[in-house]
């Protein structure tokens, strides 16, 4: 009846053991990893690195970029920092939720997307700006949207 | 083509506008026309940081004459390598025009030329992964200098001597802080650099990490000399991917190489640096709250004093500087704290990179003197606002700054100017608006950040941005009521008063410095119940087609985004009016102007008649 093993975690979890201050640096490279930070994880990486559990879920409820929820294949993050705002970002926001059904932070029926809306992204100069994983779309207009949509819908149709 | 090289613009903003494929395209050119038996081509075509003016991407730099080709295309690659690589003729049809002229050396571009670059100077000249072309940038020599001449202490003095001022916020004097740290009795201690950049409109210190991280390492080894610490942190957000993968690997370089790690460049001083990733949180920009996410803990900022400089990571005494600070350092060190007090205004010294965005035609960095007016930042340097419009404001300093109308574009930017303008320094974003932007929402737009990012610890802030929030919704969406002005004022200044970091003490700036600017477009919005730039929708008229003129050509139809539009193709258009949001993007596109809203025609009328 032992407690949940997760072999392909040991080697995030042996580079940080015994270190001071690395809880955050282990999030995000098991985040990295598994896709998102569920109970059973939490708890393995608290009896693991002697973290109480309390404070693993104090963390990551309180840093925006961690999530407890499975995401879709791609995170579609619109940027909604003031360059983006002042240029309209928020018709981008209601685009893809018409096209795709989905409201912030829900993922679409077919688990390709996730909706996220981000901070700045560091390009304002192109705002405004979807971040597609780690890929910007600068410039861009509600009409452009579908086409980008698509690229992604056919890659992970093909298992990419 | 011997000794041409060709930079590439590979910064964040040129990679989203294709630079990777003309990159290729490149390589593949040269390799096709067998230019590359005698010279490697990865020497030929390199890859540097943002050259700057991101609106003009992607972007190719021919050196040795430093010609820019911008908004480059695939198929303009083979033109300028048979053209200027092979045959040594620049290429006039590629090179970008400004005032009716072509301009051949970047150096000559508007945007480049006003510049003053000290924090940004190697970017877009060299590879940032390449540590070669930092030291030919007499990189490292400040650190050499320092490690071999210089006590500590001759180092703090040269920078107070410089009169650098922090660059992330308070513009607080660095070489008193060193010197705090300095003195502070431990002997363990840390140098911290923030790069948690989290203004939305401000970008340069990612540029600048991503475009030149030797500089970052150099710099903080020096500052870790200075003070006495042999170990340092640079705190990134996660946002920025590009520049943490090359800090991580200018790091490794930088190991490798001798100048950072035990003993370095052979001297007893040993120092090394570590890259911590943020996880989006704005308040971890500020210090106590950084260096409370370092340690591994939520980011809740503390009370100061004690400062950082006495009590800070661990506990330690702890010098915590923004990336653009640090940036100027190597560059005291060598030219001398005269050379730079020479620059910039009484108060504030050198030069401010800020990030130029929204409504302006050259968009992106800009390196340029303190001192400096906004009208030749916006106008002259950034080439002014796009489509025929009015400017109307330029935000400065982000959540904590705040929003500049048109009779100030004749400041001359330092400090004091800013803060007596009631916007701050900041960490440099400057977002510009025109005529379309309505400055209550604006401010509802910076409330909403802030009271999202509020990390809950104290009620003023916590509880006090969320009632201004729910006043200013209110007021955009129409129900604004009489009194509601001065509520926001009064509350205003209590946070400001009461909160206990920055965060909360600056939130109110936003919806003060509209106030103070713009009090009449508050009180159409709550006595008239009208939004005069038409941006509140809740609050706006809707479209009319006008019959006479409409030709039924049906674009309306189709940009409409509520399907408001009825009607066949040749036939004439209406819009109901209960389901119009006043998007305006029928009125964009109709080709015959036969789209307006009432008051708009009637107040046409009247000017016209
Ligand atoms: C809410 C808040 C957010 C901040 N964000 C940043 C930031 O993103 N980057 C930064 O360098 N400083 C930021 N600061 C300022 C830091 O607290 C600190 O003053 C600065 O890093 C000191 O470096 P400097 O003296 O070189 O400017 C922020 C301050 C507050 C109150
Ligand atoms: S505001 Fe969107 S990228 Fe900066």
């Amino acid at each position: 009846m032992g407690a949940k093993k997760f072999p392909e975690l040991d080697p995030i979890i042996e580079k940080y053991r015994g270190k001071k201050g690395i809880l955050i640096p282990v999030l995000h490279e098991v985040q990295n990893r598994v896709g998102y930070l569920p109970d059973d994880i939490q708890k393995h990486i608290s009896r693991e690195l002697k973290v109480p559990l309390s404070k693993i879920t104090g963390v990551i409820s309180f840093y925006s970029f961690f999530t407890t929820e499975p995401q879709g294949d791609h995170t579609l993050g619109i940027c909604l920092g003031t360059a983006c705002y002042v240029k309209g970002a928020e018709d981008l926001v209601d685009e893809v939720k018409d096209q795709l059904d989905i409201s912030e932070g829900e993922t679409s029926a077919d688990g390709t997307f996730t909706l996220t809306v981000t901070r700045c992204v560091g390009t304002c100069s192109l705002a405004p700006v979807l971040m597609v994983d780690n890929k910007y779309y600068g410039n861009l207009t509600p009409a452009d949207i579908s086409g980008i949509l698509e690229k992604y819908q056919d890659s992970s149709q093909e298992g990419n | 083509m011997d000794n041409r090289e060709v930079l590439i613009c590979s910064g964040t903003g040129c990679l989203s506008s294709g630079a990777e494929e003309i990159e290729a395209r490149f390589r593949e050119e040269l390799k096709n026309k067998n230019l590359v038996d005698d010279i490697s081509v990865k020497k030929v075509v390199k890859k540097t940081g943002c050259v700057g003016p991101c609106s003009l991407g992607p972007i190719a730099i021919v050196k040795p004459e430093k010609t820019f080709y911008g908004k480059l295309d695939i198929e303009d690659v083979p033109v300028i390598v048979k053209e200027h690589l092979q045959e040594g003729k620049i290429v006039q049809e590629l090179l970008i025009e400004e005032d009716g002229k072509k301009v051949e050396e970047y150096t000559d571009l508007n945007f480049i030329k006003g510049q003053k670059q000290i924090a940004l100077k190697n970017i877009g000249e060299i590879d940032p992964s390449s540590i070669e072309d930092y030291l030919a940038q007499d990189g490292y020599q400040a650190l050499e200098k320092v490690l071999t001449e210089m006590m500590g202490e001759q180092v703090i003095q040269e920078i107070k001597d410089s009169g650098l001022r922090g660059r992330g916020g308070a513009g607080y004097p660095t070489g008193l802080k060193w010197e705090f740290t300095a003195n502070a009795e431990s002997d363990e201690k840390y140098v911290i650099c923030n790069a948690d950049e989290g203004d939305p409109g401000a970008f340069m210190d990612r540029s600048i990490i991503e475009g030149d991280p030797h500089k970052v390492i150099e710099s903080m080894t020096i500052t870790g000399y200075a003070v006495g610490a042999e170990r340092g942190y640079v705190y990134v957000r996660a946002e920025y991917p590009l520049a943490i993968e090359n800090l991580g690997s200018a790091l490794e370089t930088a190991r490798q190489e001798g100048y950072l790690g035990e003993n370095i460049l052979e001297s007893d001083f040993s120092f090394d640096i570590e890259i911590r990733v943020g996880a989006g949180a704005f308040v971890c920009g500020e210090e106590t709250a950084l260096i409370k996410s370092i340690e591994g803990e939520r980011g809740m900022p503390n009370p100061k004093p004690p400062y950082p400089a006495a009590k800070g990571l661990w506990g330690q005494p702890t010098v915590i500087n923004n990336v653009e600070t640090l940036s100027c350092v190597p560059e005291i060190i060598n030219l001398g704290s005269s050379w730079f007090a020479g620059i910039g205004t009484e108060s504030s010294k050198g030069s401010k990179v800020f990030a130029v965005a929204g409504d302006v035609r050259g968009t992106g960095l800009i390196e340029v003197p303190m001192g400096i007016t906004i009208r030749e930042v916006i106008f002259d340097v950034a080439g002014g606002i796009p489509d025929n419009k009015e400017f109307k404001a330029v935000q400065i300093g982000g959540p904590s700054g705040g929003t500049i109308p048109a009779q100030y574009l004749d400041l001359e930017i330092d400090y004091e100017s800013l803060d007596e303008a009631g916007a701050i320094m900041g960490s440099g974003g400057l977002v510009v608006m025109d005529e379309d932007n309505c400055m209550v929402d604006v401010a509802r737009f910076f409330l909403d950040f802030t009271q999202d990012e509020s990390c809950g610890k104290c009620p003023p802030c916590r509880i006090g941005t969320k009632r201004m929030l729910e006043i200013l919704e209110r007021i955009t969406s129409g129900e604004g009521e009489a009194g509601d002005i001065e509520l926001l004022e009064e509350l205003g200044e209590k946070i400001i008063e009461t909160s206990l970091c920055g965060l909360g003490q600056t939130a109110p700036n936003p919806v003060l410095s509209t106030i103070r600017f713009f009090r009449d477009e508050y009180e159409a919005h709550i006595n008239d119940k009208t939004c005069p730039a038409g941006r509140c929708t809740s609050l706006a008229e809707p479209y009319v087609i006008d019959p006479e003129l409409c030709i039924g050509c049906t674009q309306c139809v189709d940009v409409c985004p509520v399907d408001a539009i009825s009607g066949e193709k040749k036939e004439v258009h209406v819009i109901a009016e209960d389901i119009c949001i006043s998007c305006g993007a029928c009125e964009e596109v109709c080709p015959v102007d036969a789209i307006y809203q009432r008051s708009n025609k009637e107040e046409g009328d009247k000017n016209n008649g």
